[in-house]
Order: C-alpha cells, then structure tokens, then sequence
C-alpha cells in the first residue's frame, strides 16, 4: 500500500480536537471507532451540525450524537492548487467536498475526496465515508475522508 | 420607518486619510504607527484639531484600541470606544454605521473610524495556522487542508456558480475592472500593473475556481476617515459624504460552523440589503457607482446579485469589463482598484473612494455623482453596507 493510500494528505496539517469546552469530543471519538456520528436532539428529533450546546430548532440541551449511515451527495467542491500549509508543499493539487447527509437532515461535513487528485468533481454524486487512521499514540486521531460510490 | 428612527442625511463623512499603501511586510513603520498617522491625515483632511476626535470605532478586531490611540493623540475625552464583532472585512461599513449611531445619540462630535493592517509585522491572512491541534470548529475543516479564506470561500462560489451557471468569465470581468481602475490612481499598489485577459486565464490557480487574480492583496497600511453631524459638516471644509443609510446584517445562522449555513451560496447580504436600501429612499437603480469589497471575485459575484444589480441567471450578460468601467459603464465598480489592485485595507479603502466619488477628486471619477455606495465583507458575519450621497435628501 503506498503511503498516498494509508494518508490522503501529509502529516503535519493540524490535527482534530474538540473545543477547549469539550463540545464536538464525541465525534472524534466515535470516528476513531470508525463510527460516524451526527449531534440530535432528544427532544425534537432534529440533527444539527457542527454541534452545540443547544438545539437551535426546539432550544433544548438534551442532545445526543446519532450514528448515521455515512451515505453522502457531493454539495460543493474544490481543488486546492496553492498550498498554504508547510505540509502541503508536495500535497498539491488535492480535493476537498462538501458532502450532504440526507439521512441526518441534510447537515453537511467536508473532507478530503479520495482517489485521482484530478478527476473530474461532479455535484450530485453519491459518496460514501471513508476513515482515515492518522497520527500514534496519545496523537491518534481518525479523519472523515469520502470516496465516489461506483 | 418614522423621521426619527432613521439616521438620513444626520451625519457626514468629513475628512478621509489614508498612510502610503505597501506589500506586506514592506512598510518602514509599525502598524500602531501607521494608524496614528492615517488618524491624523484625515483630521487634516477635514480641517479639526486631532485632539476634537471624541470617538473611535473598528472592527475585526483592530490591535490598536482606542483607549492607547486617543492617549498617544492627546484627544480630550473618549466618548465612544467601539468594535464591530466579527472577522474578515464585514465590518467596514458596520464601523461606519457605529460612528453615525454615536453621533446621532449625541455621545460623539467627531468619531473617527480606522483601520490599521501590517502583515508583515502581524502574520499572513492568506496563510493556514501552523498549530499542533485544530480545537472546535476548526477541526471539521482544517485537518482536510481547507485553511485559507480562499479555500473557506471557493466552496460557496462553486455551489452558486453551479446553481446559476455563472461562469468563469463573470469572475474574470471583475478583477480586469479593479485592474483597470487602479492604473489611473498612483496610490495602487498595482498602479502600472496591467492586467489582459490572457494574463488572467493563463495565471495559476489558487484553488478552483479562483486564479491568482481573483484574490485579494495581503498588504500594510492604516486608513481613517471622521464622522460628524449634519450641523457641523455644513460648515467644514470638505464637501459632505451625506451618509444615507449604514446598517450591519446576517442572515439565518450564516455563522453555522463546518460550512452549514442554510443558504449556503450566499454572500449573506439577503437581510441587509432591504433594509439599507429603505432606510436611505433608495433602490439599486438610484446607485451610480459602487465599491464592492472584494476578499474574492466571487464574493462580487454574489454582493452584486444580492444587492439587486441583477438577476442570479443574468451574471453572464452583466458581468462584463465594459459595465464595470468607469466614467461611463452601467455600474461603474471599485473605482480606485479596490482590494484586488489599489490596497487590501481591509475594505475601509473602498469607503475611502465612494467619498472622493462624492467629493469629484476619485482618479476614476464617474461624472455627476450622487448616491456611492460600498457593500462591505461578503460572506462572512456580519456584513455591512455604507450608501452616502452629495444631496443630503432630507430638509435642512
């Protein structure tokens, strides 16, 4: 496996976590078990991302994260050429998509479109989640990464 | 809207000044510095003793507080020490409504509103945080290399580029007009950079689908200009800047982290751009020429539409070099060069032009001015709209 498999981008680029309130812990745990989760409401059922402290449909606090399929539309798009990180120096071109979640209320999540740095980007696509184990140790973390559905 | 609960035609700009625009990091002087210097020219400008300001206003989170700028001034009181919330240039015209609003509560004489930028000194905005750890927010976006502003800003113009089908061309028609503009006026930092068409198409890309050209400078410099009331501007030096209507706005949970405003091909001026217009008796049609904060053409693109200039399915037949040319286009645009070519100050140079378009002295001068305008920030939150006018509209 070549080393663009195992890590879309380079080490070195920031890596995930929660808030310094603790907000958004839950996901990064869950996407280190390879589960994706999306915050919901006990209350009115609505999902909302990313999370906070209240639900901004009913304003209730009692909120949940809810594993959802990791089924996915391609919403918007971009190939990055310039790099503006030290990391990114030999990264370039790669893809970042904004993906939309229709079975979590159409919340929407970036991350980087695995495969062929130059393919063509088609809005509408179906994408489905792909984790992406980076970093060791105490600085494990896993990303959300997406791929097209053939 | 009652008399009273407008501010038309209440107070004027009066004195502009700006410090000699740089590249980042080639000013010769530290940012604070540059501030206190462009403070002073505009208080020159509009014929007052510095020490008359009484108040001061910015916004994203300007490093130089009023509390040490207006004891190095030596001013007599500090009647209003304010800042606009929020990042990015939304605040350009938002300061500017905060300094009518001071003067209209009889808090203030004369507010000066500022905006001082050394990168060079301070750090790049074009460039990603080189930290260990992304906390919160940051965290959906910056461990994928979606960084920058251009990379944050890409995502939304290719969804409204995608939903009109606005094409590359309207981009490109708004960086030649900025370009343009700024080779008559010899404070652009581009001034004596021409730019074709074929340097645009052939120039590198940034990040899809914005080249090189359709992205702002990163530069040093400081700009002020003075707010005072009706009363006071009548008798100054300087031909009144009326300020018509000023007014900072957001849409519907615009600030939703990990891209998830629900309009999300927005520049976020939806809500603000009635209001503006009814508080100044104004439509689009009355607009003769327009300075349209530019982080990103695409930005442009979507202030313009949503200010009622046009249609979202028009932007391909509107959005032409010719239309945003002046003296004589149909929307004479960014007349000094803007962000683009003259100076990134942050927008506050765009305020700086929609005066001098009042006053006759722009370098672009579109003939007959009377309502100027600058739309201030696309897509970050809060924006801000400033329309100023020659007439002041209201009875004396």
């Amino acid at each position: 496996m070549s080393a663009e498999a195992r890590s879309y981008l380079p080490e070195g680029l920031p890596r995930p976590g929660p808030a310094i309130d603790g907000l958004g812990a839950e996901f990064w745990e869950a996407a280190k078990r390879h589960e994706l989760v999306v915050q919901q409401c006990r209350a009115c059922d609505g999902f909302q991302w990313g999370p906070e402290w209240i639900c901004y449909q009913c304003h209730s606090y009692d909120l949940t994260y809810t594993r959802v399929s990791g089924r996915g539309i391609i919403y918007s798009w971009e190939r990055v050429w310039h790099p503006v990180h030290p990391a990114l120096q030999e990264a370039t071109p790669y893809i970042v998509v904004l993906v939309e979640l229709p079975d979590a209320g159409n919340v929407r999540m970036a991350g980087n479109l695995l495969g062929d740095r130059r393919q063509d980007v088609v809005i509408g696509a179906e994408v489905e989640v792909v984790f992406e184990d980076k970093g060791e140790g105490d600085e494990a973390y896993t990303l959300v990464q997406w791929r097209v559905v053939e | 809207m009652t008399e009273d609960a407008t501010m038309r035609g209440k107070t004027a700009i009066v004195g502009i000044g700006e410090t000699t625009y740089y590249k980042r990091g080639q000013s010769p002087d530290p940012e604070v510095k540059l501030v206190l210097d462009a403070i002073q020219l505009a208080a020159e400008d509009a014929g007052i003793d510095v020490r008359d300001i009484d108040g001061f206003a910015a916004y994203a989170n300007d490093r130089n507080d009023p509390p040490r700028l207006s004891t190095a001034l030596g001013t007599r009181d500090l009647t209003f020490s304010n800042m606009v919330w929020g990042g990015g240039g939304g605040g350009g015209s938002g300061a500017v409504a905060n300094a009518v609003a001071a003067v209209v509560a009889g808090y203030s004489k004369y507010v000066v509103v500022y905006r001082g930028l050394a990168q060079g000194q301070f750090g790049r905005f074009g460039q990603g945080a080189d930290i260990p750890v992304a906390p919160g927010a940051m965290a959906f976006t910056a461990p994928y290399g979606l960084l920058s502003p251009a990379q944050s800003f890409a995502m939304r113009i290719r969804r409204f580029m995608h939903e009109h089908g606005a094409e590359q061309s309207a981009l490109r028609a708004i960086s030649m007009a900025t370009y343009r503009h700024a080779q008559s006026n010899p404070r652009a930092v581009m001034y004596g950079r021409e730019l074709t068409e074929e340097m645009y198409d052939n120039s590198r890309m940034i990040v899809e689908p914005f080249h090189l050209f359709d992205c702002c400078q990163e530069n040093d410099g400081a700009a002020a200009l003075i707010v005072t009331s009706a009363e006071r501007a009548k008798d100054m030096q300087q031909k009144p800047a009326w300020v018509l209507s000023a007014a900072q706005g957001s849409d519907y949970r615009q600030a939703a982290t990990a891209h998830n405003s629900p309009d999300y091909a927005s520049s976020n001026f939806k809500t603000l751009a009635p209001r503006l217009y009814a508080m100044a008796g104004v439509g689009p049609e009355d607009v003769d020429v327009l300075q349209s904060y530019e982080n990103f053409t695409g930005g442009v693109l979507m202030s313009i539409v949503e200010h009622g200039f046009c249609e979202p399915e028009e932007v391909n037949d509107f959005f032409t070099l010719e239309n945003f040319s002046a003296p004589d286009g149909r929307l004479p645009l960014n007349t000094s060069g803007g962000n683009l070519a003259e100076c990134y100050m942050h927008g506050l140079e765009l305020v700086h032009e929609a005066v001098r378009q009042v006053r006759g002295e722009s370098t672009c001068q579109v003939p007959d001015v009377n309502v100027s305008m600058v739309t201030s920030g696309p897509m970050v939150q809060p924006v801000s709209d400033l329309i100023l006018a020659a007439d002041r509209g209201v009875d004396a």
